[in-house]
Protein backbone atom coordinates (compact mmCIF):
# COMPACT_ATOMS: atom_id res chain seq x y z
CA UNK A 1 0.00 0.00 0.00
CA UNK A 2 2.77 2.67 1.05
CA UNK A 3 4.54 1.55 -1.70
CA UNK A 4 1.80 1.69 -4.10
CA UNK A 5 1.23 5.27 -2.98
CA UNK A 6 4.79 6.39 -2.69
CA UNK A 7 4.74 5.45 -6.36
CA UNK A 8 1.78 7.26 -7.65
CA UNK A 9 2.64 10.84 -6.23
CA UNK A 10 5.96 10.25 -7.86
CA UNK A 11 3.65 9.66 -11.24
CA UNK A 12 1.83 12.24 -10.46
CA UNK A 13 4.56 14.74 -9.96
CA UNK A 14 6.35 13.57 -12.83
CA UNK A 15 3.47 13.51 -14.66
CA UNK A 16 2.20 17.28 -14.11
CA UNK A 17 5.55 18.70 -14.81
CA UNK A 18 6.13 16.91 -17.53
CA UNK A 19 2.57 17.78 -18.79
CA UNK A 20 3.19 21.83 -18.60
CA UNK A 21 7.04 21.52 -19.19
CA UNK A 22 7.55 19.36 -22.02
CA UNK A 23 5.75 21.29 -24.78
CA UNK A 24 8.08 24.13 -24.22
CA UNK A 25 11.37 22.10 -24.74
CA UNK A 26 12.83 22.92 -27.82
CA UNK A 27 16.43 22.67 -29.18
CA UNK A 28 15.81 26.95 -28.65
CA UNK A 29 15.14 26.63 -25.37
CA UNK A 30 18.01 24.99 -24.22
CA UNK A 31 20.32 27.07 -26.32
CA UNK A 32 19.11 30.15 -26.39
CA UNK A 33 19.70 33.03 -22.63
CA UNK A 34 16.66 34.41 -21.19
CA UNK A 35 14.90 37.63 -23.00
CA UNK A 36 12.95 39.95 -20.94
CA UNK A 37 13.40 38.41 -16.92
CA UNK A 38 12.95 34.58 -18.85
CA UNK A 39 9.35 35.83 -20.53
CA UNK A 40 10.71 34.55 -23.67
CA UNK A 41 14.04 32.91 -24.86
CA UNK A 42 15.15 30.04 -23.53
CA UNK A 43 17.33 28.74 -20.02
CA UNK A 44 20.82 28.51 -21.74
CA UNK A 45 22.77 30.35 -18.95
CA UNK A 46 20.93 29.04 -16.07
CA UNK A 47 21.77 25.37 -16.85
CA UNK A 48 25.50 26.54 -17.47
CA UNK A 49 25.32 28.03 -13.98
CA UNK A 50 23.64 24.73 -12.39
CA UNK A 51 26.43 23.11 -13.62
CA UNK A 52 29.22 25.22 -12.71
CA UNK A 53 28.08 25.70 -9.39
CA UNK A 54 26.90 22.04 -8.92
CA UNK A 55 30.85 21.18 -10.23
CA UNK A 56 32.78 23.70 -7.85
CA UNK A 57 30.30 21.82 -4.90
CA UNK A 58 31.62 18.70 -5.51
CA UNK A 59 35.11 19.83 -6.52
CA UNK A 60 35.46 20.83 -2.87
CA UNK A 61 32.65 18.66 -1.25
CA UNK A 62 33.33 15.60 -2.24
CA UNK A 63 37.52 14.93 -1.28
CA UNK A 64 36.56 16.41 2.09
CA UNK A 65 33.71 14.63 2.64
CA UNK A 66 35.97 11.57 1.21
CA UNK A 67 39.07 12.46 3.20
CA UNK A 68 37.45 12.63 6.44
CA UNK A 69 35.68 9.57 6.34
CA UNK A 70 39.21 7.88 5.67
CA UNK A 71 40.78 9.88 8.84
CA UNK A 72 37.72 8.70 10.52
CA UNK A 73 37.64 4.79 9.49
CA UNK A 74 41.28 4.53 8.65
CA UNK A 75 42.95 6.97 10.67
CA UNK A 76 41.79 6.89 14.29
CA UNK A 77 39.93 4.30 16.52
CA UNK A 78 37.20 5.58 18.27
CA UNK A 79 38.27 8.14 20.27
CA UNK A 80 37.16 11.89 21.32
CA UNK A 81 38.14 13.50 18.67
CA UNK A 82 36.46 10.86 16.05
CA UNK A 83 33.12 11.52 18.03
CA UNK A 84 33.25 14.98 17.77
CA UNK A 85 33.89 15.17 14.73
CA UNK A 86 30.87 12.59 13.73
CA UNK A 87 28.66 14.75 16.08
CA UNK A 88 28.92 17.61 13.91
CA UNK A 89 28.84 16.02 10.57
CA UNK A 90 25.51 14.79 12.68
CA UNK A 91 24.53 18.31 13.21
CA UNK A 92 25.28 19.69 9.86
CA UNK A 93 23.24 16.76 8.57
CA UNK A 94 20.10 18.43 10.34
CA UNK A 95 20.91 22.30 9.32
CA UNK A 96 18.08 23.97 7.13
CA UNK A 97 19.08 25.00 3.79
CA UNK A 98 18.65 28.51 4.80
CA UNK A 99 20.82 28.85 7.33
CA UNK A 100 23.56 27.28 4.86
CA UNK A 101 22.51 30.17 2.56
CA UNK A 102 22.78 32.93 5.93
CA UNK A 103 26.64 31.46 6.58
CA UNK A 104 27.24 31.40 2.93
CA UNK A 105 26.10 34.84 2.55
CA UNK A 106 27.59 36.02 5.26
CA UNK A 107 31.07 34.40 5.50
CA UNK A 108 31.87 34.11 1.74
CA UNK A 109 29.92 36.48 0.26
CA UNK A 110 30.64 39.03 2.54
CA UNK A 111 33.66 38.45 4.85
CA UNK A 112 35.91 37.12 2.35
CA UNK A 113 34.24 39.48 -0.50
CA UNK A 114 33.72 36.93 -2.51
CA UNK A 115 30.07 38.68 -4.19
CA UNK A 116 27.44 37.11 -5.27
CA UNK A 117 29.45 34.33 -7.31
CA UNK A 118 30.17 30.31 -8.33
CA UNK A 119 32.39 30.61 -6.26
CA UNK A 120 30.75 31.61 -3.08
CA UNK A 121 27.52 29.70 -3.89
CA UNK A 122 29.75 26.52 -4.53
CA UNK A 123 31.58 26.21 -1.37
CA UNK A 124 27.86 26.79 0.42
CA UNK A 125 26.83 24.24 -1.31
CA UNK A 126 29.52 22.00 -0.51
CA UNK A 127 29.32 22.52 3.09
CA UNK A 128 25.45 21.60 2.25
CA UNK A 129 26.55 18.63 1.10
CA UNK A 130 29.59 17.57 3.67
CA UNK A 131 27.65 15.39 6.01
CA UNK A 132 25.98 13.50 3.25
CA UNK A 133 29.48 12.57 1.57
CA UNK A 134 30.74 11.65 5.14
CA UNK A 135 28.34 9.13 6.05
CA UNK A 136 27.96 7.27 2.70
CA UNK A 137 31.91 7.61 2.43
CA UNK A 138 31.86 6.19 6.03
CA UNK A 139 29.00 3.76 5.74
CA UNK A 140 30.78 2.22 2.16
CA UNK A 141 34.72 2.13 3.65
CA UNK A 142 33.32 0.55 6.95
CA UNK A 143 31.66 -2.17 4.64
CA UNK A 144 34.82 -2.86 3.17
CA UNK A 145 36.03 -6.44 4.46
CA UNK A 146 39.50 -6.14 7.14
CA UNK A 147 40.97 -9.00 5.30
CA UNK A 148 41.22 -6.70 1.98
CA UNK A 149 43.41 -4.93 4.50
CA UNK A 150 45.48 -7.39 6.24
CA UNK A 151 46.13 -8.73 2.64
CA UNK A 152 47.29 -5.55 1.74
CA UNK A 153 49.47 -5.08 5.16
CA UNK A 154 50.75 -8.57 4.72
CA UNK A 155 52.45 -8.20 1.49
CA UNK A 156 54.28 -5.22 2.29
CA UNK A 157 51.62 -2.21 2.02
CA UNK A 158 52.14 1.03 3.45
CA UNK A 159 48.59 2.20 5.21
CA UNK A 160 48.27 5.31 2.53
CA UNK A 161 48.84 2.30 0.06
CA UNK A 162 46.06 -0.23 1.30
CA UNK A 163 44.01 2.58 1.25
CA UNK A 164 44.05 4.16 -1.78
CA UNK A 165 44.88 0.92 -3.91
CA UNK A 166 42.70 -1.89 -1.91
CA UNK A 167 40.02 0.48 0.75
CA UNK A 168 38.76 3.06 -1.57
CA UNK A 169 38.66 1.07 -5.04
CA UNK A 170 36.28 -1.13 -3.14
CA UNK A 171 34.23 1.36 -1.31
CA UNK A 172 33.81 3.39 -4.87
CA UNK A 173 30.21 2.39 -5.61
CA UNK A 174 28.88 3.60 -2.13
CA UNK A 175 31.20 6.54 -2.34
CA UNK A 176 30.16 7.54 -5.92
CA UNK A 177 26.17 6.77 -4.50
CA UNK A 178 26.59 9.55 -2.03
CA UNK A 179 28.16 12.15 -4.65
CA UNK A 180 25.18 11.46 -6.51
CA UNK A 181 22.54 12.20 -4.26
CA UNK A 182 24.71 15.48 -3.33
CA UNK A 183 24.48 16.01 -6.64
CA UNK A 184 20.91 15.80 -6.75
CA UNK A 185 20.66 18.19 -3.45
CA UNK A 186 23.19 20.62 -5.59
CA UNK A 187 21.41 20.89 -8.64
CA UNK A 188 18.01 21.32 -6.49
CA UNK A 189 18.90 23.99 -4.21
CA UNK A 190 17.02 27.11 -4.06
CA UNK A 191 17.25 29.03 -0.79
CA UNK A 192 20.87 28.77 -0.24
CA UNK A 193 21.82 29.42 -3.90
CA UNK A 194 20.32 32.71 -3.83
CA UNK A 195 21.48 33.95 -1.00
CA UNK A 196 25.25 33.04 -2.54
CA UNK A 197 25.35 33.26 -5.70
CA UNK A 198 22.81 35.30 -7.03
CA UNK A 199 19.87 35.22 -9.78
CA UNK A 200 22.00 37.21 -12.21
CA UNK A 201 21.03 36.43 -15.78
CA UNK A 202 23.64 37.36 -17.10
CA UNK A 203 26.16 34.62 -19.07
CA UNK A 204 29.13 33.79 -16.18
CA UNK A 205 32.40 34.58 -17.61
CA UNK A 206 34.56 33.38 -14.44
CA UNK A 207 34.36 31.77 -10.95
CA UNK A 208 33.53 35.21 -9.85
CA UNK A 209 30.40 36.07 -11.71
CA UNK A 210 26.46 35.85 -10.13
CA UNK A 211 24.57 33.36 -11.49
CA UNK A 212 21.15 32.19 -11.40
CA UNK A 213 20.57 27.94 -11.04
CA UNK A 214 17.91 26.47 -12.92
CA UNK A 215 15.84 26.07 -9.27
CA UNK A 216 16.08 29.36 -9.09
CA UNK A 217 14.96 30.58 -12.33
CA UNK A 218 11.96 28.12 -11.62
CA UNK A 219 10.94 29.81 -8.10
CA UNK A 220 11.31 33.46 -9.92
CA UNK A 221 9.84 32.89 -12.65
CA UNK A 222 7.03 31.44 -10.76
CA UNK A 223 6.70 33.48 -7.46
CA UNK A 224 7.05 36.92 -9.51
CA UNK A 225 4.25 35.43 -12.34
CA UNK A 226 6.34 35.98 -15.14
CA UNK A 227 5.61 33.24 -16.64
CA UNK A 228 4.76 29.60 -15.91
CA UNK A 229 5.07 27.95 -19.43
CA UNK A 230 8.81 28.88 -18.93
CA UNK A 231 8.83 27.68 -14.78
CA UNK A 232 7.43 24.15 -16.12
CA UNK A 233 9.51 24.02 -19.27
CA UNK A 234 12.59 24.35 -16.76
CA UNK A 235 11.24 22.20 -14.27
CA UNK A 236 10.92 19.97 -16.84
CA UNK A 237 14.19 20.05 -17.99
CA UNK A 238 15.26 19.96 -13.88
CA UNK A 239 14.07 16.40 -13.73
CA UNK A 240 15.46 15.43 -16.96
CA UNK A 241 18.60 16.34 -16.56
CA UNK A 242 18.82 14.83 -13.06
CA UNK A 243 17.08 11.52 -14.64
CA UNK A 244 20.02 11.62 -17.27
CA UNK A 245 22.68 12.57 -14.48
CA UNK A 246 21.09 9.10 -12.56
CA UNK A 247 21.24 6.84 -15.13
CA UNK A 248 24.73 7.55 -16.34
CA UNK A 249 26.16 7.34 -13.17
CA UNK A 250 24.07 3.87 -12.52
CA UNK A 251 25.60 2.62 -15.52
CA UNK A 252 29.14 3.64 -14.59
CA UNK A 253 28.55 1.67 -11.18
CA UNK A 254 27.28 -1.29 -12.55
CA UNK A 255 29.50 -1.14 -15.34
CA UNK A 256 32.67 -0.92 -12.64
CA UNK A 257 31.51 -3.27 -10.40
CA UNK A 258 31.03 -5.72 -13.30
CA UNK A 259 34.43 -5.24 -14.12
CA UNK A 260 35.65 -6.23 -10.24
CA UNK A 261 33.18 -9.79 -9.51
CA UNK B 1 72.36 -18.90 17.71
CA UNK B 2 73.32 -22.30 15.67
CA UNK B 3 74.10 -22.60 12.25
CA UNK B 4 70.70 -23.39 9.95
CA UNK B 5 67.84 -21.38 12.09
CA UNK B 6 66.06 -19.11 10.09
CA UNK B 7 63.70 -17.90 12.98
CA UNK B 8 64.82 -17.94 16.92
CA UNK B 9 61.87 -17.10 18.97
CA UNK B 10 63.07 -16.58 22.60
CA UNK B 11 60.64 -16.19 25.88
CA UNK B 12 58.01 -15.13 23.90
CA UNK B 13 54.41 -13.99 25.37
CA UNK B 14 51.79 -12.29 23.60
CA UNK B 15 49.11 -10.59 25.33
CA UNK B 16 45.32 -8.97 24.08
CA UNK B 17 45.20 -6.92 26.51
CA UNK B 18 44.74 -8.83 29.73
CA UNK B 19 43.99 -12.29 27.81
CA UNK B 20 47.38 -14.02 27.83
CA UNK B 21 47.62 -15.85 24.07
CA UNK B 22 50.89 -17.42 24.55
CA UNK B 23 53.66 -18.22 27.52
CA UNK B 24 56.88 -17.64 26.92
CA UNK B 25 57.85 -19.71 23.81
CA UNK B 26 61.11 -20.69 23.29
CA UNK B 27 61.72 -21.94 19.89
CA UNK B 28 64.02 -22.61 16.74
CA UNK B 29 62.49 -22.90 13.34
CA UNK B 30 65.14 -24.38 10.98
CA UNK B 31 66.06 -22.80 7.66
CA UNK B 32 63.77 -24.49 4.39
CA UNK B 33 61.06 -27.67 5.03
CA UNK B 34 57.95 -27.10 6.57
CA UNK B 35 57.80 -26.54 10.27
CA UNK B 36 54.27 -27.49 11.25
CA UNK B 37 52.55 -25.68 14.69
CA UNK B 38 49.60 -27.92 15.41
CA UNK B 39 47.09 -27.79 18.43
CA UNK B 40 43.40 -27.62 19.62
CA UNK B 41 41.23 -24.20 18.80
CA UNK B 42 42.63 -21.10 20.80
CA UNK B 43 46.10 -22.34 21.13
CA UNK B 44 47.82 -19.66 19.85
CA UNK B 45 48.57 -20.89 16.36
CA UNK B 46 47.14 -18.19 14.59
CA UNK B 47 48.89 -15.76 17.10
CA UNK B 48 52.25 -17.23 16.93
CA UNK B 49 51.93 -16.88 12.76
CA UNK B 50 51.19 -13.07 12.84
CA UNK B 51 53.63 -12.22 15.50
CA UNK B 52 56.56 -13.71 12.82
CA UNK B 53 55.57 -11.13 10.01
CA UNK B 54 54.04 -8.62 13.25
CA UNK B 55 50.19 -8.15 11.52
CA UNK B 56 50.01 -8.23 14.63
CA UNK B 57 50.83 -4.39 15.20
CA UNK B 58 47.19 -4.20 13.97
CA UNK B 59 45.92 -5.25 16.11
CA UNK B 60 44.63 -2.55 19.01
CA UNK B 61 45.24 -3.64 22.65
CA UNK B 62 47.76 -5.87 21.69
CA UNK B 63 51.28 -6.13 23.03
CA UNK B 64 54.34 -8.64 24.01
CA UNK B 65 58.01 -9.59 25.74
CA UNK B 66 60.74 -11.34 24.36
CA UNK B 67 62.26 -11.35 21.09
CA UNK B 68 61.51 -12.86 17.69
CA UNK B 69 64.53 -12.93 15.37
CA UNK B 70 64.71 -13.54 11.54
CA UNK B 71 68.71 -13.98 10.90
CA UNK B 72 69.88 -12.97 13.98
CA UNK B 73 67.77 -9.48 13.43
CA UNK B 74 65.41 -8.58 16.19
CA UNK B 75 61.89 -8.14 14.28
CA UNK B 76 60.66 -6.18 17.25
CA UNK B 77 63.49 -3.66 16.51
CA UNK B 78 61.88 -0.03 16.45
CA UNK B 79 64.15 0.84 13.48
CA UNK B 80 62.43 -2.65 11.94
CA UNK B 81 61.56 -1.38 8.02
CA UNK B 82 57.50 -3.08 8.34
CA UNK B 83 56.99 -3.32 4.46
CA UNK B 84 60.63 -4.91 4.12
CA UNK B 85 59.71 -7.44 6.71
CA UNK B 86 56.39 -8.15 5.79
CA UNK B 87 57.80 -8.98 2.14
CA UNK B 88 60.78 -11.65 3.53
CA UNK B 89 57.84 -13.16 5.48
CA UNK B 90 55.01 -14.06 3.43
CA UNK B 91 51.30 -15.30 4.61
CA UNK B 92 48.24 -16.67 3.29
CA UNK B 93 44.95 -16.54 5.43
CA UNK B 94 42.99 -19.74 6.38
CA UNK B 95 40.18 -18.66 3.93
CA UNK B 96 40.94 -17.23 0.73
CA UNK B 97 41.06 -13.75 0.49
CA UNK B 98 41.59 -12.83 -3.39
CA UNK B 99 41.28 -9.01 -3.67
CA UNK B 100 38.30 -7.97 -6.11
CA UNK B 101 40.78 -7.18 -8.80
CA UNK B 102 41.73 -9.70 -11.73
CA UNK B 103 43.72 -12.50 -11.35
CA UNK B 104 47.09 -10.84 -12.97
CA UNK B 105 46.97 -7.79 -10.27
CA UNK B 106 46.03 -9.90 -7.18
CA UNK B 107 49.67 -11.52 -8.10
CA UNK B 108 51.24 -8.36 -8.98
CA UNK B 109 49.68 -6.52 -6.13
CA UNK B 110 53.13 -6.51 -4.12
CA UNK B 111 55.86 -6.09 -6.71
CA UNK B 112 53.80 -3.32 -7.45
CA UNK B 113 53.85 -1.42 -4.38
CA UNK B 114 57.56 -1.68 -4.63
CA UNK B 115 57.33 -0.27 -7.28
CA UNK B 116 58.27 -2.89 -10.56
CA UNK B 117 58.13 -1.71 -13.89
CA UNK B 118 55.34 -3.32 -16.44
CA UNK B 119 57.79 -5.28 -18.15
CA UNK B 120 59.02 -7.26 -15.31
CA UNK B 121 55.48 -7.67 -13.71
CA UNK B 122 54.53 -10.01 -16.24
CA UNK B 123 57.38 -12.20 -15.94
CA UNK B 124 57.16 -12.15 -12.18
CA UNK B 125 53.60 -13.18 -12.30
CA UNK B 126 53.97 -16.12 -14.55
CA UNK B 127 56.89 -17.07 -12.15
CA UNK B 128 54.96 -17.26 -9.28
CA UNK B 129 51.97 -18.81 -10.85
CA UNK B 130 54.12 -21.83 -12.07
CA UNK B 131 55.01 -22.15 -8.87
CA UNK B 132 51.82 -21.95 -7.05
CA UNK B 133 50.86 -24.88 -9.92
CA UNK B 134 48.07 -22.29 -10.81
CA UNK B 135 49.41 -21.01 -14.41
CA UNK B 136 48.18 -24.11 -16.61
CA UNK B 137 44.72 -23.64 -15.12
CA UNK B 138 44.48 -19.35 -15.69
CA UNK B 139 47.14 -18.82 -17.87
CA UNK B 140 43.98 -17.84 -20.52
CA UNK B 141 42.09 -15.29 -18.60
CA UNK B 142 44.57 -13.48 -16.26
CA UNK B 143 42.53 -10.34 -16.62
CA UNK B 144 39.61 -11.73 -15.76
CA UNK B 145 38.49 -11.39 -11.73
CA UNK B 146 40.08 -13.51 -9.28
CA UNK B 147 36.51 -13.82 -7.82
CA UNK B 148 35.64 -16.44 -10.24
CA UNK B 149 37.99 -18.82 -9.40
CA UNK B 150 37.38 -21.83 -7.69
CA UNK B 151 38.38 -22.18 -3.53
CA UNK B 152 41.30 -23.96 -4.06
CA UNK B 153 42.25 -22.08 -7.40
CA UNK B 154 41.89 -19.06 -4.89
CA UNK B 155 43.79 -20.22 -2.12
CA UNK B 156 46.91 -21.02 -4.69
CA UNK B 157 46.59 -17.48 -6.02
CA UNK B 158 47.11 -16.43 -2.77
CA UNK B 159 50.06 -18.51 -2.21
CA UNK B 160 51.45 -17.32 -5.83
CA UNK B 161 50.61 -13.82 -4.49
CA UNK B 162 52.81 -14.18 -1.55
CA UNK B 163 55.65 -15.91 -3.95
CA UNK B 164 55.99 -13.63 -6.21
CA UNK B 165 57.61 -10.94 -3.70
CA UNK B 166 60.26 -13.84 -3.22
CA UNK B 167 59.57 -13.88 0.67
CA UNK B 168 62.33 -16.18 2.82
CA UNK B 169 59.85 -17.44 4.80
CA UNK B 170 55.89 -18.64 4.01
CA UNK B 171 53.58 -18.41 6.70
CA UNK B 172 50.01 -20.68 5.78
CA UNK B 173 47.19 -20.34 8.40
CA UNK B 174 45.41 -23.10 7.92
CA UNK B 175 45.73 -22.92 4.07
CA UNK B 176 43.21 -25.53 3.38
CA UNK B 177 40.25 -25.53 6.04
CA UNK B 178 37.63 -24.53 3.30
CA UNK B 179 38.97 -26.71 0.74
CA UNK B 180 37.78 -30.31 -0.49
CA UNK B 181 40.20 -33.27 -0.55
CA UNK B 182 41.47 -32.83 -4.55
CA UNK B 183 41.82 -28.88 -3.77
CA UNK B 184 43.72 -29.62 -0.78
CA UNK B 185 45.84 -32.81 -2.71
CA UNK B 186 47.10 -29.92 -5.10
CA UNK B 187 48.08 -27.31 -1.97
CA UNK B 188 49.83 -29.63 -0.28
CA UNK B 189 51.93 -31.33 -4.02
CA UNK B 190 52.76 -27.34 -4.11
CA UNK B 191 53.70 -27.39 -0.33
CA UNK B 192 56.34 -30.13 -1.09
CA UNK B 193 57.79 -28.29 -4.41
CA UNK B 194 58.22 -25.17 -1.97
CA UNK B 195 60.00 -26.46 0.94
CA UNK B 196 62.96 -26.80 -1.10
CA UNK B 197 63.34 -23.35 -1.59
CA UNK B 198 61.29 -21.45 0.92
CA UNK B 199 61.35 -22.02 5.34
CA UNK B 200 57.59 -23.00 5.65
CA UNK B 201 55.62 -22.21 8.97
CA UNK B 202 51.93 -24.02 8.38
CA UNK B 203 49.16 -24.44 10.80
CA UNK B 204 47.26 -27.65 9.67
CA UNK B 205 43.52 -28.10 9.20
CA UNK B 206 43.99 -31.29 11.17
CA UNK B 207 46.65 -33.87 12.00
CA UNK B 208 46.63 -35.73 9.17
CA UNK B 209 48.18 -32.66 7.26
CA UNK B 210 50.37 -32.08 10.03
CA UNK B 211 51.55 -35.84 9.58
CA UNK B 212 51.40 -36.02 5.91
CA UNK B 213 53.18 -32.85 5.27
CA UNK B 214 55.48 -31.42 7.89
CA UNK B 215 59.14 -32.08 8.77
CA UNK B 216 58.94 -30.88 12.05
CA UNK B 217 56.52 -30.06 14.08
CA UNK B 218 55.08 -27.98 17.47
CA UNK B 219 52.15 -28.90 19.39
CA UNK B 220 50.70 -26.07 20.95
CA UNK B 221 47.99 -25.64 23.79
CA UNK B 222 46.30 -23.12 25.63
CA UNK B 223 49.71 -20.55 24.19
CA UNK B 224 51.78 -23.31 25.93
CA UNK B 225 54.41 -24.84 23.43
CA UNK B 226 54.41 -28.34 25.07
CA UNK B 227 57.05 -29.98 22.71
CA UNK B 228 58.44 -29.39 19.47
CA UNK B 229 60.37 -32.43 17.39
CA UNK B 230 60.62 -34.14 14.09
CA UNK B 231 57.70 -35.13 12.79
CA UNK B 232 57.98 -39.00 13.18
CA UNK B 233 59.07 -38.44 16.94
CA UNK B 234 56.43 -36.77 17.70
CA UNK B 235 53.44 -38.84 16.24
CA UNK B 236 55.10 -42.16 17.59
CA UNK B 237 57.30 -41.48 20.93
CA UNK B 238 56.20 -38.26 21.94
CA UNK B 239 57.59 -37.37 25.42
CA UNK B 240 55.04 -35.57 26.92
CA UNK B 241 51.57 -36.88 27.86
CA UNK B 242 49.11 -34.05 26.67
CA UNK B 243 50.65 -34.69 23.50
CA UNK B 244 50.27 -38.41 23.60
CA UNK B 245 46.58 -37.72 24.52
CA UNK B 246 46.05 -35.32 21.69
CA UNK B 247 47.52 -37.14 18.83
CA UNK B 248 45.98 -40.08 19.97
CA UNK B 249 42.25 -38.58 19.95
CA UNK B 250 41.63 -39.03 23.70
CA UNK B 251 41.21 -35.34 24.00
CA UNK B 252 40.56 -32.45 20.98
Amino acid sequence: MGAISTLAVMILILFQILKEGLPVLHLRFFLESPKSMGREGGIFSTIIGTMALTGVAILFGAPLGVGTAVFLREYTRESKISRIIRFGTDCLAGVPSIIFGLFGFVFFVIKLNMGWSILSGGLTLAAMILPTVISTAEESIKAVPSSYREVSYSLGGTKWQTVTRVVLPSALPGIFTGILLSVGRSIGETAAVILTAGSSLVMPTSLFSPIRTMSVHFYILAREGISMEMAYGTGATLILLVLIINVIAQWLIDRYIRHRT
Amino acid sequence: MSQGNKIVIKDFSFYYDSFQALQNIDLDIRSKGIFTVFGPARSGKTTLLKSLNRLTDLIFGASHTGAIFLDGTDIYDPKMDLTHLRKRIGMVFDLPTPLPISIFDNVAYGPKLSGNTKKCLNEIVEKALKSAVLWEEVKDRLHTSALRLSGGQQQRLCIARVLALEPEVLLLDEPCSGLDPISTASIEETLFQLKKDYTIILVPHNIQQASRVADRVGFFLNGDLVEEGPVYQIFTKPKDKRTEDYVTGRFG
